[in-house]
């Protein structure tokens, strides 16, 4: 038995394994971007944002007083002011989404489903900051005229929508951003549901349920984690919008419970004052933006282990971002 | 069964997947310029076994190799060996025709003789010629090289898959159930080829179906449940097998 | 006193005709946004709106050339360096992805996706505006291009696994190593697709503004050069629209006018890629 080593152990094929190293190299190298500048991001808005951690602590998120003059930073305004926009958009949002996923999945005719899906889904691609335009030249004359005067004859007594209007408001903020995380919604959602096995319906609308009742009972319990972790993308989304809310929410940093009145997010925050913002001011912006980035981050890992669980595919959900 | 000079050669071949073994002890021999059919009912190992020739069940993860495959009395597991230089030695043709869809008819031909360094492109051309005739393709696609492999037949696909492999001129082809995916004339047509192919290569050809095994093999090899049973010329293992379990299988019962 | 069959059956009518009104509602903004942008943003639109800067403030005419350019060369610049980091990720991703590296590496894009893009702002600001010591196009592109890279790894990513694994073995089985069965048959079977996902992620970033408002800052005069501030279209509807002259709320709606069509191009550019291969087969 002869062991001829000619073109085995050749100088060309030592060269074809270098070539592998290198390009696995490269690539890695690449998707080390990611994690890099994951904790890049972590690193540097710590750092930036240490002079007011170390000088307010816990009071930071707790206090209501943002004094660039006296130097004292609160940023509870903010952060309530996040959660109720975010909040008041998924209220107006999320019902309308679903009531749209469920039409493309379950009722509507199957010419209808792609061109219509395509229109929602368009409503992703508009930018933020013209959605801030509409806002303020259309949305709100059409709440000051039409909405919140009805809105504020019926229920005006409650805290809700006591006080004046004077346009800029936290309701014209939410309602836009409701506009805006619709398409999120809708379009998981869809995906969700258009992965529940059609035996689950199919089943259903043997034992003698109406159309309605089955999607009801059978095929939304199916999807009810993937609907939910569509309904949390989309206030992930909603945390983090910034031109459309800092363009109609009136920036004031005061705290109030009233949905006509104006208030304040983090990001509308930072985006309105961080270019005049120097010193501590900075650092204190810069607290926000951390603040703001963990909760998105939290809320967005949360979404995608919804997400991940129930529909088929790694992406799912990829394409509505 | 006389001992010929063999170019292929497996010896204790043990392949594993995790723990589990699907190839068991097997060691066969396939004489140059023959046809060896690989038979045996679904899950006995042979398309595994066929994957250890050309070393390309390793890829599969926690897949492992024990044992030999002598090339030309080279032992291609030897610890020193290049696997991608032995994959250009060793042609394979998959049971899904997969051109690549990417490529021109010419470029798909063409594909396995860049990786052997640069030739003239006069020297590519009769190459891909030379290839395409000798998996009886040319006539029919020698007025579209440039044109794209999808717009072919089944049957015409895998002749370019077969023509894809043979253009290196490499030694041994591998065939892991050509047929399977195609209509009866595309079948007989890859089963003339085989025929054909023979008189350059050593030709191995893993098949379900054993009618086709006795077409066109010289030789035939019966696995069960991983281990090889028996192995011999075909007329002879048809008609009269040595193994009670050959001939259960050839008879029809069980498979 | 109706059954309650029929009670069961009005509801499943009454229900299904409310998920056609989600549906409606839904497209109500739709449509008027897109006819408020056409309809007061058509007014704006004439020659000199697209080769002028901005007037002086108060005045009419003026243009928004420097923002049109402006977009053109920051969002050219972001996707030059966020594309090839992007792609490159995702392929990894697929080929190589699946130990622990890659399970983290894929977690981490999609949670940096859904990152708010005025953080990116304040990042880059700190990274490249602050050691700089002005503002600068680049800065912009550079924020630009770190929103897109989770985008683009993961659509990437997505395509190069639908290639057939068969087209991979093939390769290898011809004696291809690895990394031309990667880049030569899998890569280029996915090129139509990896394509259209960036060009959906260069749509997206397109219409961005919060990132730039610290990093390229706007300019009202016509620029080219990246390293100093540049107007992008969303920056110029953003100043136009929250400041105080009638004439620059109407030039806003004709901005947004035009920005709203690029990105409408890049996404039509999108599905063409997509529709073309598939009649190719």
């Amino acid at each position: 038995m002869d062991r001829r080593s000619s073109d085995r152990t050749s100088p060309q094929s030592s060269r074809i394994g270098w070539g592998d190293a290198v390009f696995k190299a490269t690539l890695t190298a690449f998707a080390a971007v990611i994690p890099l500048l994951f904790l890049a991001l972590v690193g540097r808005l710590a750092v930036s944002a240490w002079p007011t951690i170390r000088a307010f602590g816990v009071r930071f998120l707790t206090s209501s007083t943002w004094d660039p003059v006296a130097n004292v930073y609160g940023a509870a305004p903010m952060i309530l002011g996040t959660l109720l926009s975010s909040l008041l958009a998924l209220v107006l949002a999320v019902p309308l989404a679903l009531g749209v996923a469920i039409y493309l999945t379950e009722f509507a005719p199957g010419w209808l489903r792609r061109p219509v899906g395509t229109l929602v889904e368009l409503l992703a691609a508009i930018p933020s900051v013209v959605y801030g335009l509409w806002g303020i030249f259309v949305l709100i004359p059409l709440l000051r005229a039409y909405v919140v005067p009805p809105l504020q004859a019926v229920l005006g007594w409650t805290p809700l929508f006591s006080g004046t209007f004077f346009g800029n408001s936290m309701l014209a903020a939410g309602m836009i951003l409701a506009i805006m995380i619709l398409p999120y919604i809708s379009s998981v959602s869809r995906e969700v549901l258009a992965a529940v096995p059609p035996s689950q319906r199919e089943a259903a609308l043997a034992l003698g349920a109406t159309r309605w009742e089955a999607v009801w009972s059978a095929v939304l319990p199916y999807g009810r984690a993937g609907v939910l972790g569509a309904i949390v993308l989309g206030l992930g989304r909603a945390l983090g919008e910034t031109m459309a809310v800092v363009m109609v929410i009136g920036n004031r940093h005061d705290l109030s419970a009233s949905l006509v009145e104006p208030g304040i997010t983090m990001a509308a925050v930072i985006a309105n004052e961080f270019n005049e913002a120097a010193g501590l001011q900075r650092a204190a912006l810069f607290e926000v933006g951390l603040v703001l980035f963990g909760v998105t981050v939290v809320v967005n890992a949360l979404a995608r282990l919804l997400v991940w669980r129930v529909a088929r595919g790694s992406a799912v959900g990829s394409r509505a971002i | 069964m006389a001992e010929r000079r063999s170019r292929l050669r497996a010896e204790q071949l043990t392949a594993l997947y995790g723990g589990t073994a699907a190839v068991k002890d097997v060691t066969l021999a396939f004489p140059p310029n023959t046809v060896t059919a690989i038979i045996g009912p679904s899950g006995c190992g042979k398309s595994t076994f066929l994957r250890c020739l050309n070393r390309l069940h390793e890829l599969a993860p926690g897949a492992t190799v024990r044992g030999h495959v002598l090339l030309d009395g080279y032992d291609i597991y030897a610890p020193e060996a290049n696997a991608v230089a032995i994959r250009r030695r060793i042609g394979m043709v998959f049971q899904q025709p997969n051109p690549f869809p990417t490529m021109t008819i010419y470029r798909n031909v063409a594909a396995g003789l860049s990786v052997n360094g640069r030739a003239t492109r006069s020297e590519t051309d009769q190459a891909v010629e030379r290839a395409l005739r000798g998996a009886a393709l040319w006539d029919e696609v020698k007025d579209r090289l440039r044109a794209s492999p999808l717009a072919l037949s089944g049957g015409q696909q895998q002749r370019l898959c077969i023509a894809r492999a043979i253009a290196p001129r490499p030694d041994v082809v591998l065939l892991d159930e050509p047929t399977s995916a195609l209509d009866p004339l595309a079948t007989q047509s890859i089963e003339e080829l085989v025929q054909e192919l023979k008189r350059e290569f050593t030709v191995v050809i893993v098949t379900h179906n054993m009618q086709q095994a006795a077409r066109v093999s010289d030789f035939t090899a019966f696995f069960y449940l991983g281990e090889m049973v028996e192995h011999d010329e075909t007329a002879r293992m048809f008609t009269a097998p040595r193994e009670e379990r050959t001939e259960a299988y050839l008879t029809g019962r069980f498979g | 006193m109706i059954s309650l069959m029929t009670r069961r059956r009005l509801l499943s009518r009454v229900m299904t005709g409310a998920t056609v009104l989600c549906a409606v509602l839904a497209l109500l903004p739709l449509f008027a946004i897109f006819g408020d942008l056409v309809v007061r943003g058509a007014s704006s639109l004439n020659w000199d709106f697209f080769v002028k800067t901005p007037a002086a403030a108060g005045d009419t005419g003026g243009g928004v050339a420097n923002a049109i350019v402006g977009t053109l060369i920051i969002v050219g610049v972001g996707a030059g360096l966020g594309l090839p980091v992007g792609i490159g990720a995702g392929v990894y991703l697929a080929e190589y992805g699946n130990g622990r590296f890659g399970v983290l590496v894929r977690f981490l894009a999609d949670v940096l996706t859904g990152t708010p893009s005025v953080i990116v702002g304040v990042f880059v600001w700190m990274l490249v505006v602050r050691p700089m010591g002005h503002f600068s196009a680049l800065a912009g592109a550079i924020a630009l291009a770190i929103l897109m890279v989770p985008m683009v790894t993961r659509t990437t990513e997505e395509m190069v696994r639908l290639v057939p694994h068969s087209l991979r073995e093939a390769a290898l089985a011809l004696g291809f190593p690895r990394w031309r069965a990667t880049a030569q048959v899998m890569v280029r079977a996915a090129w139509p697709g990896i394509v259209t996902g960036g060009l959906v992620a260069v749509a997206r970033i397109a219409g961005e503004t919060a990132p730039l408002l610290f990093t390229a800052l706007g300019n009202l005069n016509f620029r080219t050069n990246v390293l100093q501030p540049m107007q992008t279209l969303s920056l110029q509807i953003y100043v136009f629209a929250t400041g105080p002259f009638e004439e620059w709320h109407r030039l806003a709606w004709g901005a947004a006018l035009v920005l709203m069509s690029i990105v409408l191009v890049f996404g039509l550019l999108a599905r063409f890629v997509t529709r073309t291969r598939f009649r190719d087969g």
